[in-house]
């Protein structure tokens, strides 16, 4: 125990049997060296200057105490700041300011009195460094014994092991009776299953594809060569759940040059004259796949850079995305303004289990 | 003047536009009095003859520096388009921003100091403007930014967000383009890409988006041009990216600095 | 006692009015509480001082600054998605339609004095929080600080780490604004693409069809109630079982394995560490005085038409989102009517097993060792060279998904394509912890032959001598035994033997255990031993 206080070589002469012995835990794969090269000891105490020369000792002492006065100035500014710059109705230079100020006045009181505190301790609180022993983590035997001897004075008195079927209810009891609590959270949301919902969007036949935010019609003419429109259906401001409804039925709107479109079978009427309709929403995870490059025809998208290619009804061509963007139809009506064919013939943004069904 | 460098053309934003409005008065000077609009809609009512004039200095810069690629009569050829059609707008935009011509082929052209003088822009888009009629350079009353920037930045958002980012810093296209930052061009020049849409960036004609609206987009940007950002240091506008490597590299490096100073062994 | 009234003044000095108040209300507390035994048994605790030990305290200490300053904005903040006219005094929003927690937000930034200083205080202090704990927990990954006895303190750092990543993820999303909008869309697409209950668990979260109007509430209640609730509970006994099991320390003269040395609680770590509070504090606030973050009002409010490009999570989410980037196109599934989105399920599921490697390791290598010693002496990392390559490999592949989050920004600053970043990030997402890991190791057992070449036959002094005889030498110059007794005294462990057990068997799992073994401790390089120096020295 004497090595240990002056931190010599505890280790010295320990062996595997040492572990064994002392029913201590072994070193598993470790090697215990009995070679091994002796703690040397503490190196001897190194005097800083404040400890040698009350000077510099009362020059530190000053420094300190000046940290906190300069602490106080930084807590006074900060309120005169407060005061002195507030914020101005319409000069966001206001705001800026009083930020600004405020926060350097408070930083300053805060990292003084830090520094300050952190300069005492270094310089003028004791230096050495002392040594504490540790102890096993683990309690000693007696403790361990006494513990076991509890919990078997428990289960006798109590029975808990012998009367069986009082236990194994009581578990059973226990396991089913946070499943009230599981249930409580059906009602986080509406009743209805949301699995139609999600096959469904405000688009059906005759609906107007109106400008967004605005919500005026678009006439096919006003689209032209290389235009892109964000659309949303007519009446969205209207409708009860405004932000749901356009999460589904935002629609990018592009005019290509017809002969550029490779348009598939059964799809020959869904654009009017080159005029295109794609849902915005990605079928990644539902960013808006909004940035349309005029010249390559590439839909990009900004959160995960799925890219699809207009020209080829909008197939994926780069990125994590694997379905292409739902195309809407669309046509003119009496009055020339861009109107839906039908909903969405699939449903729009990320794919969900029971996406086919 | 063409010359100057991009930063000292945001200095005079606001006074004046340097690109247009010297073009105006140019032409003005020269032309009739200058009472009524040159360059509108269309350059095809030309008369004057000092109009006529610079339509001529224009067909002589364009056949010695323009032609080779678009073609002598501004049909296209095999490396660049045909310029019917396109209007004093996209020549304004295009050559006014130093875009045009070409440094070297990469992703998209990129902005550079311009290779023309004020009058040499004007010359060449009242030429390409009589070849063929075209989005004109915007009239003065769009461009103050006295709009409404509430509905300007809602509209931002909406058409123009996703490629140049909220703030107009700027964002990545495919393929190594990417839409410019906006911060510092000029009024002019913002409404001529929206009319015109030079390179992959969309055309935002007058039926999708009206003048006063562009008027009230241009007010928005000017407004964040000239708004300092509120809390401080902007870190470019550039999101949680800039904020965490910032975090780690100042913020935890700062403080590493400071444990090291903290736990070193006083003299 | 018992002296009299003439001599007192000589012998015993008259309490101060301070310090007989001082010693009542001493008296008095702990004839309540009888807290003397606490402050006897803490009080002189000793602390190691190393700078490395002061990353959970940094942790520590912007929690209480985000506790400080979240507490302030609730009082200004409305968790409500109800549709309002924004009417305060930032113009580009003036008239637009926002939800009053959108709404309560920009008036908490332009109406409120130091309301914005806050909010900035708070985010800044929520990206240190995070960002220190990813530091503290390197620092004891790679000084094998999670042994025996403290794997358990290391699991529940580890959910202190994933409680923090939630807090942060809960409070980006509750401005509602365009940015943390976008965020919310994309956390609703990852949990439709959770197989079978993915569309049932994103309706009851939002309440309904994505955005809904709840989610913000929700989220409220658990950013300040339910997580800080477990957070604060998990960090106590985290301080708990750091006091139990007392720090650990760097091999040093007269530092073993059974003694801890360093400063007293009372008063030099008491001071250094309240001290360092208060410069943590001051330096976050002097950050959130000079640089803006997370300008909600440029993002306006959230509208499912727009986004933003360079549309980013806070960097701690990077990973995830990056994650999500590097998927190669066309990972789906049709199967029958069912549909599965392999495209965001793999990574989630990619994520998960990172996330539950970095919580098992200890429990790895202790297996791995079979060493049930308790360690109380930080490895420096070379000193464990296959531990240390492990981490680097891991560090490597979190960075990879972390820079793949900031491909379009990457692409943009350096001018080169997003396609091109994105091929170099899943490249390099496989073929960057190899690499990490060989170099590293590599490096490691280098470093390590050069400390026993030092700890032998000393360093290289530069001072060249020539012997009678003609030749040159330089002078090796002997380290001193404290120098020494740093490079010489680490753990070592070799390779398990396999050996039949009781029954005579190998069973499967002793095999496995081997191979593991022999794969952490092939490559070894034995502490120099006190013969080798003995024999160096009779060579001098």
């Amino acid at each position: 125990m004497a090595n240990d206080h002056d931190g010599t070589n505890p280790r010295a002469g320990t062996t595997v049997e040492k572990y064994r012995d002392d029913n201590l835990p072994g070193p598993g794969t470790g090697v215990v060296a009995s070679d091994a090269v002796e703690n040397p000891g503490f190196e001897p105490f190194r005097a800083r200057v404040s400890d040698l020369d009350p000077a510099k000792a009362r020059a530190n002492e000053r420094r300190v105490s000046g940290l906190f006065f300069v602490s106080i100035i930084g807590s006074v500014f900060a309120i005169a700041a407060y005061i002195a710059f507030p914020i101005v109705d319409g000069d966001p230079g206001s705001i800026r300011l009083n930020n600004l100020l405020l926060g350097l006045g408070i930083a300053l009181a805060l990292l003084a009195i830090g520094i300050g505190a952190v300069h005492w301790s270094k310089s003028l609180m004791d230096g050495h460094d002392l040594v504490e022993q540790r102890h096993g983590t683990r309690g000693t035997e007696a403790t361990r014994q006494k513990a076991i001897e509890v919990f078997e004075l428990g289960n006798k008195e109590s029975g808990f092991g012998r009367r069986t079927l009082i236990r194994n209810t009581l578990i059973g009891a226990l396991v089913v009776s946070p499943l009230p609590a599981v249930v409580l959270f059906r009602d986080l949301a509406p009743a209805e299953n949301p699995v139609p919902l999600l096959q469904q969007t405000m688009w059906k036949k005759g609906t107007r594809l109106t400008r967004d935010p605005s919500g005026t019609p678009i006439k096919a003419s006003e689209v032209t060569l290389g235009s892109a429109f964000h659309v949303i259906p007519e009446g969205l401001e209207e409708s009860e759940h405004k932000l749901e409804e356009k999460a589904k039925a935002a629609v990018l709107l592009m005019r290509l040059k017809p002969e550029d479109l490779h348009v598939s079978a059964g799809r020959e009427d869904w654009n009017y004259d080159g005029i295109v309709a794609y849902s915005k929403i990605c079928t990644h995870v539902g960013c808006p796949v909004a940035l349309y490059e005029q010249q390559t025809h590439h839909l990009l998208c900004p959160c995960h850079q799925s890219q699809f290619d207009i020209t080829q009804e909008a197939k994926v061509i780069f990125g994590p995305a694997k379905r292409p963007l739902p195309q809407l139809p669309i046509t003119v009506d009496s009055e020339g303004y861009l109107v839906a064919q039908s909903d969405f013939t699939e449903p729009v943004g990320p794919s969900f289990w029971e996406r086919k069904l | 003047m063409a010359n100057k460098p991009k930063t000292s053309a945001r200095r005079d934003r606001g006074r004046r536009h340097p690109l247009a409005t010297v073009a105006l008065i140019m032409v003005g000077l020269l032309g009739t009095g200058g009472a009524y609009a040159l360059f509108t809609t269309s350059a095809s009512a030309e008369t004057s003859t000092a109009a006529e004039a610079q339509v001529e200095d224009g067909s002589k810069l364009f056949a010695a520096n323009c032609a080779t690629c678009h073609g002598m009569n501004l049909q296209g050829t095999t490396q660049a388009p045909s310029l019917i059609g396109v209007g004093a707008a996209a020549v304004d935009f295009q050559v006014g921003t130093g875009r045009i011509p070409l440094a070297a082929t990469g992703p998209q052209a990129e902005e550079k100091p311009v290779q023309f003088t004020q009058e040499q822009v004007a010359a060449l888009a009242a030429y390409v403007a009589s070849m063929g009629p075209g989005p004109g350079i915007p009239s003065e009353e769009y461009l103050g930014g006295e709009g409404d920037a509430a509905v300007g930045a809602e509209l931002f958002r909406i058409n123009c967000a996703m490629c140049h980012n909220v703030a107009g810093a700027g964002g990545a296209l495919t393929e190594g383009k990417f839409a410019p930052p906006l911060g510092g061009v000029s009024a002019t020049h913002i409404y001529e890409a929206m009319i015109t849409g030079p390179q992959n960036m969309p055309v935002f004609n007058d039926a999708n988006i009206s003048p006063e609206d562009k008027a009230n987009i241009i007010t928005y940007l000017k407004y964040l041009d000239e708004t300092p950002s509120v809390g401080g240091f902007g870190l470019g506008d550039l999101g949680p990216v800039s904020e965490g490597l910032f975090i780690w590299i100042f913020g935890l490096g700062a403080i590493v600095a400071i444990t090291i100073w903290l736990t070193a062994k006083s003299n | 006692m018992s002296t009299t009234t003439d001599e007192r003044p000589t012998t015993t000095v008259e309490p101060s009015r301070g310090q007989r108040f001082t010693g009542w209300a001493a008296n008095y507390v702990d004839e309540r509480t009888s807290i003397s035994g606490l402050v006897k048994e803490l009080g002189r605790k000793i602390f190691p001082d190393h700078w490395s030990f002061m990353l959970g305290e940094v942790a520590l200490y912007s929690f209480i600054v985000i506790l400080l300053s979240g507490t302030f904005m609730t009082f200004f903040f409305q968790a409500s998605m109800v549709p309002v006219l924004y009417d305060g005094s930032y113009v580009p929003l003036k008239g637009i339609e926002m939800s009053a927690a959108m709404a309560s937000t920009l008036d908490l930034s332009f109406d409120i004095r130091g309301g914005l200083l806050m909010r900035q205080v708070h985010h800044w202090a929520a990206l240190l929080f995070v960002a220190s704990i990813g530091l503290h927990m390197l620092r004891i990954f790679f000084t094998g600080a999670f042994r025996k006895p403290r794997e358990i303190n290391w699991l529940i750092g580890f959910v202190l780490f994933v409680l923090a990543m939630a807090e942060g993820f809960t409070g980006y999303s509750l401005p509602d604004d365009l940015l943390s909008g976008n965020g919310l869309r994309i956390i609703d697409g990852l949990i439709k693409g959770v197989p079978i209950v993915g569309t049932w668990i994103s309706y009851l979260l939002f309440g309904g069809e994505f955005p809904g109007e709840d989610v913000v509430g929700r989220f409220y209640t658990l950013h300040i109630l339910l997580l800080p609730a477990i957070l604060v509970a998990a960090l106590g006994v985290h301080m708990l079982l750091l006091i139990i099991n007392k720090h650990t320390q760097f091999a040093g003269p007269g530092r073993t394995n059974d003694n801890v040395v360093g400063v007293p609680i009372m008063p030099v770590f008491a001071a250094k560490a309240g001290g360092f509070f208060f410069i943590i504090f001051g330096v976050i606030v002097l950050i959130a005085s000079l640089f803006q973050i997370n300008p909600i009002w440029t993002y306006g409010p959230y509208d499912p038409s727009p986004v933003s490009a360079g549309t980013q999570p806070d960097w701690y989410i990077g990973f995830a989102d990056g994650a999500l980037r590097l998927v190669p196109p066309g990972w789906e599934l049709e199967l029958g009517p069912y549909t599965l989105s392999l495209n965001v399920f793999i990574p989630t599921l990619v994520l998960v097993l990172f996330l539950a490697v970095v919580a098992l390791y200890p429990f790895v290598e202790a297996w791995i060792t079979g060493d049930k010693r308790e360690h109380h002496i930080a490895d420096r990392p070379r000193n464990a060279p296959t531990r240390t390559a492990i981490g680097a490999a891991g560090v490597t592949f979190y960075a990879m998904l972390w820079a793949a989050a900031s491909s379009d920004l990457i692409a943009t600053h350096f001018r080169l394509t997003i396609e091109g970043v994105i091929h170099a990030c899943q490249f390099l997402l496989i073929v960057g912890p190899i690499i990490a890991y060989v170099v590293t190791k590599r490096v490691c057992l280098a470093l390590q032959k050069k400390d026993r070449e030092i700890a032998l036959h000393g360093y290289e002094s530069g001072r060249i001598v020539r012997l009678p005889g003609g030749e040159y030498i330089e002078v090796h110059e002997q380290l001193d035994e404290y120098e020494r007794w740093k490079l010489v005294s680490y753990e070592d462990y070799k390779p398990l033997m396999l050996r039949p057990n009781a029954q005579g068997k190998i069973t499967a799992g002793e095999r496995l255990r081997s191979r593991a073994s022999s794969w952490f401790f092939e490559d070894r390089i034995a502490p120099v031993t006190k013969t080798e120096i003995e024999k160096s020295h009779g060579d001098h």
